[in-house]
């Protein structure tokens, strides 16, 4: 039998339905892969036995003639950020090492419900604060992507979710859950060649996510192509009474109603994402990517979105802002990490178990968001961010009075190297210029691949739609996979 | 702006986290690059400008007045709650003592 590895989303999902192979079948594959794949430290726990019980539960429905539902035998990395009852949820931290949730996740239980197993808990940028999947207590996640010049430079699979985008390029699952914030989901499918969508706020529950910045937090799935994303994000998302954010609004049929036939729709390129000094492989492949939306029929439109350049420094105030008081509940009491020295009273004990707890990006972002929220410096620093923040949101609106759709790039740069950005903070969240204005406006967007670089690197291209359109985003990500061709993939060096 | 050593400390202090004067020494000057970058939101006039607080509008929604209507979030879940304390004892958290 063919590899079931090398199988996507929909072709396990049918080919289980069809009885072409069991479920157990696919799940011992992913299995094994991940097993062999301990060199990209891509999960933090395995848990394979859950992988095949979920499949045993699929093949003995089969057997039965039931419906098997929208994700029946295929499993996936959970993202460590998702609390899953009875395994280890640690958001690649310390603090919370050891923490075994008595609860599910909506999203996650969603994913069960519609027939998904886990393969495990996938390793990401600690509390999902970082670009490069460098911030884990767990250890850096390596890209299976390297460059051709023979150094073997450990890459970086993108961040946050780093984890997830490792796993889904490495075939160790056909696809992942995500969570985006500023960019989590989308630069780390640019850097490694795979697909991911960041729906509209509110559409996938954030209960059961362990919270980084409330107000931006949105899960999304990472997987190969435009298809499996489709089907997916139908099986996250939902109305969920225990978010009070979440969308009460019905979930469409986005793979049912895919189609990369752009007639009638205008593509806007927004000229102020045309920076200064932008990498030429990166501008000839946002030129590259709107002679593909003009090919399917698309009309290219020039549309301006003024605050552009204001919005990355607003999300540096507010989603500092909103961890430092998210993150407030990691105290030594009530769960994870203590930090009791002899004789410590409780001020003490809270002082250590912070400061054994966190990591340094955590705790430089958690001090930037208790300043910002301080007295005296609120109104200069958090009140004009969500000033801003409101700029950026009506740029779009205005821009979607011209267009039905945003084409630009996912990031301004292809993978570099573990290590090479360390130094820099503010260098280090320059990845997320482009995908850092949707997020501030709740909008759905994707990264879908549109080829490699000069150095044989992934490079994606963003898609932002209007709220609630994440049919009109997928459906540009469609036309631009379906012309990209991209078949690049990493050649297997870790196993 | 750039901040000073003191600050950094004070906010610190504020955050309940522990820093060394090592760490200190290392965060000023992150911060301060962090804060002046930041400080190019001013030149934005935002004088007639609303600040965001729903970045999808969405008005909150009441519950059914019932009590456990949602049995995950709802009571008699104690030994839930407490089974990932690192000190639990009689049914409740335990802290070290608060009141000489």
């Amino acid at each position: 039998m063919s590899d079931l590895t090398e199988l996507g989303i929909k072709a396990i999902r049918d080919g289980v339905k069809a009885g072409d192979f069991s479920a157990r079948e696919v799940a011992e594959g992913f299995n094994a892969n991940v097993a062999a794949a301990s060199d990209l430290n891509a999960f933090i726990v395995a848990t394979p036995d859950a992988a095949l019980a979920a499949a045993d539960a699929v093949d003995a429905k089969r057997a039965k003639g039931e419906e098997l539902g929208a994700m029946g035998g295929v499993p996936i990395g959970m993202k460590d950020l998702f609390a899953t009852k009875g395994v280890q949820t640690t958001a690649a931290s310390h603090i919370l090492e050891g923490f075994t949730p008595e609860y599910e996740s909506t999203v996650s239980q969603n994913l069960w419900d519609a027939g998904a197993g886990m393969l495990g808990k996938l390793n990401l940028d600690q509390f999902a604060m970082g670009s490069s999947n460098e911030t884990s207590y767990f250890g850096n996640v390596t890209s299976p992507w390297r460059r051709p010049d023979g150094s073997n430079t450990p890459m970086s699979p993108g961040g946050s979710s780093g984890g997830s985008s490792t796993a889904v390029a490495a075939r160790l699952a056909p696809a992942a859950t995500g969570t985006d914030t500023g960019g989590s989901i989308r630069q780390p499918a640019a850097f490694t060649g795979i697909t991911g969508v960041k729906p509209t706020y509110g559409r996938c529950s954030r209960w059961g996510v362990v919270a980084f910045a409330s107000s931006l937090d949105q899960a999304g799935p990472m997987a190969r192509d435009v298809t499996d994303c489709a089907i997916m994000l139908g099986a996250m998302a939902g109305f969920d009474p225990k978010d009070s954010t979440s969308l009460d609004m019905p979930v469409p049929d986005w793979e049912a109603a895919l189609s990369s036939d752009l007639s009638g729709k205008k593509v806007g390129i927004p000229r102020e994402y045309r920076m200064d000094g932008m990498d030429e492989e990166i501008a000839a492949s946002w030129d590259k990517g709107k002679e593909m939306l003009r090919d399917a029929g698309a009309e290219i439109v020039d549309v301006s979105l003024p605050h552009t350049k204001y919005a990355l420094p607003a999300y540096y105030i507010i989603a500092p802002a909103e961890a430092s008081s998210n993150l407030a509940r990691y105290d030594g009491v009530r769960y994870g990490l203590r930090d009791l020295p002899d004789g410590a009273g409780l001020q003490d004990m809270y002082a250590e178990t912070r400061a054994a707890g966190f990591g340094d990006e955590v705790k430089r972002r958690i001090l930037i968001g208790t300043y910002v929220l301080s007295a005296g410096f609120y109104d200069a620093y958090y009140n004009q961010a969500q000033k801003i923040r409101t700029l950026v949101s009506q740029d779009f609106a205005s821009a979607f009075e011209q267009c039905d759709v945003i084409l630009a790039p996912t990031t301004p740069s292809a993978s570099f190297g573990l290590g090479e950005k360390d130094d820099d903070p503010i260098g280090m969240y320059l990845n997320d210029v482009f995908a850092v204005p949707a997020s501030l406006a709740g909008l759905p967007a994707m990264s879908v691949p549109c080829g490699v670089n000069s150095e044989g690197l992934p490079l994606g291209l963003q898609l932002v739609g209007p709220a609630f359109d994440e049919q009109g985003v997928m459906n540009a990500g469609l036309a631009i996979e379906e012309r990209a061709g991209f078949t690049h993939r990493a050649e297997k060096w870790w196993a | 702006m750039s901040i000073d050593r003191a600050t950094v400390a004070k906010i610190a202090s504020l955050a309940r986290i522990k820093m060394s004067d090592k760490e200190l020494d290392r965060m000023v000057p992150e911060l301060s690059g962090i804060l002046e970058w930041v400080e190019q939101l001013g030149e934005v006039d935002t004088s007639n400008v609303e600040p965001m607080t729903a970045v999808i509008p969405n008005a909150l929604r009441l519950r059914a007045d019932e009590v456990n209507a949602d049995p995950k979030t709802g009571g008699d879940k104690r030994d839930d709650v407490l089974a990932n304390a690192p000190a639990a004892e009689h049914g409740f958290f335990g802290v070290p003592k608060v009141i000489e």
